[in-house]
């Protein structure tokens, strides 16, 4: 097998290429929505819409392989993933008491729905490869799509961030100065619905979970400020995916569970050596 | 403390017949009261009295079910934005990443401003000036000490220069030192600024304090869900180390709810 190197200049392997270039450009979603996602502390909620994403696209491929509907299986996503972001959205702003239980089942019930439309389908659909993805597998028309949505976001956070940021931090003063803090909140996870469908389609759901928390989380210990946070948490998620390319590409290893387990890694790592420091000054004082 | 007379001053805030309640519990019922323009008034009562609730309804967060409420002669959510609103800082997430200067810069923000002018920035460095604040500008919000933390959240809502600044429980858990503190910084906008501060402590407020309001519980017949006017006694010394004045309830009084003078009779 070549080394890494010599596969991205090869132009015989421009998936290679892609994948890195993939990589950079979804670490600009992940560092922006994963923050945001963990400031707010709502990873359980993008989480359960990442897995109702398996739903949608269980249904789209029965529907399609029975030639009942020709339904790409990102389209049937894209339909879960907003149903899952509005039930949640609803349930969050509405019923509080509830909002557990139902997070939990809309998890568990997209998750279900896509294996078992996946099992009924007459042709074979591996539920494991919507999991985990394959980066390598990407075209240059998917960069595109991210690309796009990379600069959707930025004009976003360019023209609200005040918004993003008083919201997130005290929703009720945020009312008070004339916000419309519940708009906001849906807006985030119709968003944040939208962006994990095509990162999975990419990296795999398991991945996109990750990423939206893992790189944000690892940045939150050392950020003095949202802002500072999502360009860290950027640059951290480039670094974990990158990195995860690499190693998977030379250790021969799927690189998306590669990507997630660098990411842990350097995560876990952070908090050691964070919660050393507390204790350390606690002691002192 | 409140000795003038209010009579001809203008009134900012009024209660009308104002009733709340959440399913199966009535709050308010026909509550009237009203507040003069630069007043600093107390309102005191205890928990689940519905002094929070009143807040609420004054910041538009909850709508009345009878009764109206105007501010400044106006429908509260015409008028909200006159408002600086300092909440229990309880709620807030301390791994949040913000600063000092972050925090009350929130206090200039617009529905749809998507940057700070120097105009802003301006009147954060006054605010924080203010309360006293200013060297811990720089300063992670979560550094800072409860009291330092209250000052922050006052100073974010002088910061949108407010023509009423209400705060819910702003000292409590405070220690000693950093209460006074916090009221030496509330004394320097006395009268520039209509002030509404709730609190538990039914017994004694701030010697800045004008009038009182009492959110009446159930151990007041007759008085339940309203809202009624205390007097305060001469200031004492030494409580806490710091000046109080003393409200005076019915038993102080000795006489009933009945003769409890309603602010509404005001």
């Amino acid at each position: 097998m070549i080394d890494f190197l010599s596969a991205l200049m090869s132009p015989s392997m421009p998936f290679v290429r892609n994948a890195l270039i993939a990589g950079l450009l979804s670490s600009v979603l992940f560092g922006v929505l994963g923050t945001v996602i963990t400031v707010r502390r709502i990873g359980s909620l993008a989480g359960a819409i990442s897995h109702a994403v398996l739903g949608g696209i269980g249904i789209a491929i029965l529907l399609s392989s029975r030639n009942i509907v020709s339904l790409p299986p990102i389209a049937g996503a894209l339909i879960f993933a907003i149903i899952a972001a509005l039930i949640i959205a609803f349930v969050a702003l509405k019923a509080k008491q509830r909002e557990d239980t139902v997070i939990n089942a809309i998890w568990a019930i997209g998750m279900s729905i896509g294996v078992v439309s996946m099992a009924k389908s007459p042709t074979y659909a591996d539920p494991l490869s919507y999991l985990f993805g394959n980066i390598l597998l990407i075209g240059s028309s998917d960069l595109i799509l991210l690309a796009f949505l990379d600069v959707v976001i930025l004009i976003l956070l360019w023209k609200f961030y005040p918004q993003i940021e008083a919201t997130s931090f005290d929703e009720e003063f945020a009312r008070v100065r004339g916000i419309n803090s519940q708009l906001v909140f849906i807006l985030i996870l119709i968003i944040t619905a939208v962006a994990i469908v095509l990162l999975q389609t990419f990296v795999g759901i398991v991945m996109v979970i990750a990423m939206l928390t893992l790189p944000s989380g690892t940045a939150g210990f050392s950020a003095k400020n949202m802002l500072t946070m999502m360009g860290l948490a950027t640059l951290y998620s480039a670094v974990f995916s990158a990195g995860g390319l690499v190693i998977g590409w030379q250790l021969d290893i799927p690189t998306g569970a590669t990507v997630v387990l660098l990411s842990g890694a350097v995560f876990l790592a952070f908090s050691a050596v964070a919660s050393r420091r507390r204790k350390k000054d606690d002691s002192r004082t | 403390m409140y000795m003038e007379n209010t009579e001809h001053r203008t009134v900012v805030l009024k209660f009308d017949q104002v009733s709340f309640s959440y399913p199966g519990v009535d709050v308010l019922t026909s509550t009237s009261f009203h507040v003069h323009e630069g007043e600093f008034i107390a309102l005191v009562g205890p928990n689940g009295a519905g002094k929070s609730t009143i807040l609420r309804l004054i910041l538009g967060l909850e709508t009345p079910m009878g009764g109206s409420i105007s501010l400044f002669d106006r429908s509260v959510e015409e008028t909200r934005n006159r408002i600086g609103y300092v909440p229990q800082y309880a709620k807030y997430d301390f791994s949040f990443p913000i600063s000092v200067f972050e925090v009350v810069r929130m206090g200039r923000l617009g529905t749809w401003q998507s940057r700070y002018s120097s105009e802003d920035r301006d009147q954060v460095m006054k605010a924080l000036t203010l309360m006293d604040i200013d060297h811990l500008e720089k300063r992670p919000f979560n550094a800072l000490s409860g009291g330092q933390r209250r000052r922050v959240l006052v100073a974010r809502a002088l910061a949108g220069k407010p023509s009423l600044l209400l705060m819910d429980e702003p000292t409590a858990n405070m220690d000693a030192q950093s209460e006074r503190n916090f009221y030496d910084a509330l004394e320097r906008i006395k009268g520039k600024v209509t002030v509404l501060i709730v609190t538990h402590d039914t017994s004694y407020v701030s010697v800045l304090t004008d009038r009182v309001l009492c959110a009446a519980d159930k151990g007041c017949d007759g008085h339940i869900g309203k809202v009624v006017q205390h007097p305060l006694t001469i200031v004492e010394e030494g409580i806490g180390h710091m000046k109080k004045a003393k409200v005076l309830h019915e038993k102080e009084l000795d006489h009933t709810c009945d003769a409890l003078q309603e602010a509404t009779d005001d």
